[in-house]
């Protein structure tokens, strides 16, 4: 049977409850919500309570006057048991009063003491102490990483402190937690050994869009409303955008919009893109996996040469001449003028049909629906893309020849125009300059396996989840941080100068101390010698901006856990300890480096970071504007309100290069295979591919659904989809516990038979806590380290029959019958 | 949206009590014997009515009976699968029943006979119901309330309960 609550009735919001603007933390979307809080002893009642509806009645489709159980909890706020419900807002310009499927289940996924749930967050500073991880208070903790850092790191001497650290908003990022971060790796040290939380290096997911002008956030969500066709490129938004699919792009489709899908795979946004416009409006080109950039090339090429491009725009607003930039080890590719372009990437359409595995005459048809002028004028197009591309085969060229299009056709700045990503979390990056990392940027992952690094700092990331080459990390890791417990192990009731000796020998002996900054005891975790328990959004103010760069302030309305504490406030404390110990050590000029960190709360760190950026906007600033914020980048205050900028480029001049022409740049890179080592060899020697993306139900909040038991009980263990005639030939029943295996690596998952799946063509979850797919994904990179996790391949054999969880899942189809 | 993929009109009306006015020719409305009780008494846990529903004779494979539980302004269905499921009422243990409710935003769901599923016009969501009303694919954060059956010696059949909230109630037998 499936997993239910058997609540019958709920607790109803009061009149007077306190009403907090929430953003939903999960993904980039960023939907509105409103957090009502009242004591515990009080309640509403059906005719008295915060709708000023009669709730004895049963209340219509899409009202206000409900919420889920999901959306309720017991919560702590300034030390007193509340009453929470987080409910979708409906007067917010994002999704309309609609609630996803993770973020209408953000109440109950918040610790509470009273309901239960969430038990896993950490509540207070550990340290490995006596063969296990031992509570303890922050200065004590703090002093532990402070003296140990403090030996491997000097002034100009810091590459052997590795860094990982998220750079992103929501969750438990966002300018405070990324500026309090930032500050101290990048303005107190110059630490050169970093790496963000989904990919092994720190650097951009899109290099070329930023060095050819183009932001790749430079829409507004309306101008899915307004355009003629959408085209999605490696995306699946009805899962992973949800509301911005089903507020935005449903209208425009609803408007008379014409969809273009580029997916190898038949996702549930195909599916309900044909609910909506009719499978005619809908054009799916399902290509060979990895060959992106061949169809995109034969697009620009038709495009070009049908005469459907924006000559006034290419003349005003792109450079002219040839090359502009050269390809370099920095640059996969060159940039430049159109004209260019046009002979760099020229691909018939023949050509690109054999290498894409799709009709020439789609090909055309797509270039077509993109670009054809209607009724005289502009076609109108918005562009998005996500992980197919990013995390796809020669990221920057192929990103690159996408953005060409739009050049071309005059799509970007314009209504119903935009080459957009559509993003992951949301974004909140402010930081000093990073460009003491370089570029290509140190390959982390692969050096802390080739035994770099003494001391690792992570902040919120799990490289055991999301890593490629996972399985030989994991080897390492292992070894090297039981290296450092080993040595802690054995001087146990040492006094602190000869533990820290103790340590530091295991370190010059080849071993890893690490310091473990999260909000649960993660896998990497496991190998931790210090975590710190940190909070996220709602357990702390936090601003942040979604896919059209809408910033908000989401409300502190709970405590956090214990004494865990904001990501800022924490790195504030490292470097104050550091400042406190190189003092003491005599090392002054160092310990200067490390001032500045007198904040008392995010506040603070919010002022003394993005504030100085960006002087028009403060708390209260923000709070007032609401769940709709304002759209960055911010340009003045007036009427008692924050001016924000709808879309950029609207003047036709492209800055994001730092060109002062404010000349937009096209890309000139031609089609090269699979670009990244081994990855040809390893589709030569395995029958399936290992395709991987996310989930509707738990991407972006998985770490907390693992104890979830409505996402568990749907998914016990991650899925691998695979077409029933292959399931026929290997044996398999739905439920089957199959490994993957090929030459890096192995993983297990459960059979999921999908009839839609082509043959020899699977589908993994990325990121899963059990059954990681990183495993079988190569080190392969792009010239610029760019994860290349979709283009895997493998074989594939049962290992278990069905598991008892595995009985009660439902193995039906995911497309809707109607 | 197409506009013969969403809510008709007469199922909205349903919505706001009009049951009398839509429900199919073949549908045995059950009324809510116990309600009145009910709303007199404040206990701990909902006292759910026991109403009859049909008796197994009026049942057909894979052909959904429209009811409403706990009271008429809840919609749901009354279903002989025709093969024994968990939790399935009736000699054969598999007459099951549902709210038809999507619990993402109160959508009228339809049923899809050939993978027994309920489906909703709104959002594309699904749900199973052979599954105990699991959500196959969707944005609900809850699966589907099922009334709990009961079939006695005359062969009538009883829902007496429900396991999940309702969409458009915070308390499943309405009170106040």
């Amino acid at each position: 049977m499936a997993y239910k609550r058997n609540i019958d009735r709920l607790p109803i919001i009061p009149a007077d409850a306190k009403v907090q603007n929430v953003t939903c933390h999960y993904c980039i979307v960023g939907c509105g919500y409103k957090a009502y809080t009242w004591p515990l002893k009080k309640q509403g009642t059906t005719d008295s309570n915060w709708a000023g509806t009669d709730l004895s009645q049963q209340q219509g489709a899409e009202t206000d006057a409900w919420y889920a159980p999901s959306m309720y909890n017991v919560v702590k706020q300034n030390g007193a048991d509340v009453h929470l419900v987080i409910k979708p807002d409906v007067d917010c310009a994002v999704n309309g009063g609609l609630g996803s499927i993770r973020g209408a289940r953000m109440a109950e996924n918040r610790r509470s003491d009273v309901n239960g749930t969430q038990q896993q967050r950490l509540t207070e500073p550990m340290v490995w102490r006596y063969g296990t991880w031992q509570p303890t208070s922050w200065d004590d903790a703090l002093d532990l990483v402070a003296r140990v850092t403090a030996r491997v790191i000097d002034k100009d001497k810091e590459d052997d402190l590795f860094v990982s650290m998220f750079d992103h908003g929501g969750s438990a990022g966002g300018y405070e937690n990324t500026w309090g971060t930032g500050k101290l790796y990048f303005e107190s040290m110059k630490v050169k050994h970093c790496r963000i939380h989904n990919r092994p290096a720190y650097n951009s997911e899109v290099h070329s869009t930023r060095d050819m002008g183009v932001d790749e956030l430079n829409y507004a969500y309306e101008d899915y409303q307004l355009t003629d066709t959408i085209f999605l490129i490696g995306a699946n938004p009805i899962e992973t955008q949800t509301n911005l699919f089903l507020n935005h792009m449903v209208k425009g489709m609803q408007n008379g919009a014409r969809v273009v899908v580029v997916d190898p795979r038949r996702t549930v946004s195909v599916d309900a893109c044909e609910q909506v416009a009719g499978a005619d409006n809908v054009l799916h080109l399902q290509i060979n996996s990895g060959t992106d950039l061949s169809l995109f090339n034969a697009l620009f090429t038709e495009i070009v040469a049908k005469g459907w491009i924006d000559a006034d725009f290419i003349r005003g607003s792109t450079i002219d001449g040839d090359v502009a930039v050269a390809e370099d080890g920095a640059h996969p590719s060159a940039l430049g003028s159109f004209e260019a372009a046009k002979a760099a990437c020229h691909l018939s359409l023949d050509e690109a049909a054999e290498i894409c595995g799709v009709a020439a005459a789609d090909i055309a048809k797509a270039a077509a629906w993109i670009a054809e002028p209607k009724d005289g004028a502009r076609r109108k197009c918005v562009t998005a893309y996500e992980k197919g591309i990013i995390w796809g085969n020669d990221n920057y060229r192929t990103i690159g020849a996408l953005v060409n299009i739009a050049l071309a056709t005059g799509n970007i700045g314009r209504e119903g125009g935009g080459v957009c990503r559509l993003g992951g979390h949301q974004e909140g990056y402010y930081r000093p300059s990073d460009a003491h990392v370089g570029r290509p940027a140190p390959y982390i992952d692969q050096l802390i396996i080739a035994g770099q690094g003494k001391v690792h700092h992570i902040w919120a990331n799990d490289h055991y989840k999301t890593t490629l080459n996972a399985a030989e990390f994991k080897r390492v890791y292992n070894r090297r941080s039981n290296m450092v417990k080993e040595a802690m192990d054995a001087r146990a009731g040492a006094t602190r100068e000869e533990l820290i000796d103790a340590i530091v020998g295991a370190i010059n002996a080849g071993g890893l101390f690490v310091v473990d900054v999260d909000i649960i005891h993660s896998q990497i975790g496991q190998a931790a010698h210090v975590i710190l328990p940190a909070v996220e959004s709602g357990e702390m103010n936090l601003t942040s901006m979604n896919g059209e760069r809408r910033l908000r302030l989401v409300e502190k309305y709970m405590d956090g856990p214990g004494d865990s504490k904001p990501d800022c406030l924490i790195a504030a404390g490292i470097a104050q300890h550091l400042e406190r110990v190189l003092r003491e050590e005599g090392r002054t000029e160092y310990a200067d480096q490390f001032k500045g960190y007198d904040w008392a709360n995010e506040e603070d760190a919010f002022m003394d970071g993005y504030n100085k950026g960006n002087p028009e906007v403060t708390y209260d600033r923000l709070r007032a504007m609401g769940n709709n914020g304002v759209q960055e980048p911010v340009t003045g205050f007036a009427d008692g309100k924050l001016v924000g900028t709808k879309r950029l480029y609207t003047d036709g001049r492209f800055t994001r290069h730092g060109r002062e022409d404010g000349k937009a740049l096209f890309c000139l890179g031609g089609w090269r295979g699979l670009q990244a080592p081994g990855k040809a060899q390893q589709k030569a020697n395995h029958r399936f591919l290992i395709n991987n993306g996310r989930a509707n139900m738990n991407w972006q909040n998985w770490f907390l659904d693992q104890k979830n038991e409505f996402v568990m009980d749907r998914f016990p263990v991650p899925f691998i989809q695979i077409n029933p005639e292959d399931m026929a030939e290997l044996g398999l029943k739905p439920g089957d516990m199959v490994e993957v295996f090929n030459d890096v690596g192995a993983t297990q998952a459960l059979v999921y038979p999908e009839r839609t799946a082509r043959r020899n063509e699977t589908f993994m979850i990325f990121g899963a806590p059990a059954g990681t797919q990183g495993n079988v994904v190569n080190a392969g990179t792009n010239e610029l380290i760019l994860p290349n996790y979709k283009q895997t391949w493998g074989n594939i054999r049962k290992i278990s029959d069905a598991i008892p969880a595995a009985a009660r899942v439902s193995y039906k189809s995911w497309e809707v019958e109607l | 949206m197409k506009c013969n993929r969403l809510v008709d009109s007469g199922r909205r009306q349903f919505l706001r009590g009009g049951i009398l006015g839509v429900a199919g020719a073949a549908a045995a409305v059950a009324l809510p014997a116990g309600q009145a009780q009910a709303q007199v008494q404040a206990r701990a846990m909902v006292d759910y009515p026991s109403s009859k529903l049909a008796n197994l004779a009026d049942l057909v494979v894979d052909v959904p009976m429209d009811i409403g539980y706990p009271d008429a302004d809840s919609p749901g269905i009354l279903l002989k699968l025709g093969t024994r499921v968990e939790g399935g009422a009736g000699p054969d243990g598999d007459v099951v029943a549902y709210s038809v409710l999507c619990p993402h935003k109160g959508f009228y769901m339809s049923y899809h006979a050939p993978d027994k599923t309920l489906n909703c016009p709104g959002h594309f969501s699904r749900f199973d119901c052979e599954k105990g009303g699991q959500q196959v694919w969707g944005h609900a954060t809850q699966n589907l309330p099922q009334f709990a059956l009961r079939v006695d010696d005359k062969d009538d059949i009883y829902a007496e309960g429900a396991d999940e909230l309702i969409y458009g109630r915070l308390s499943n037998v309405l009170q106040g």
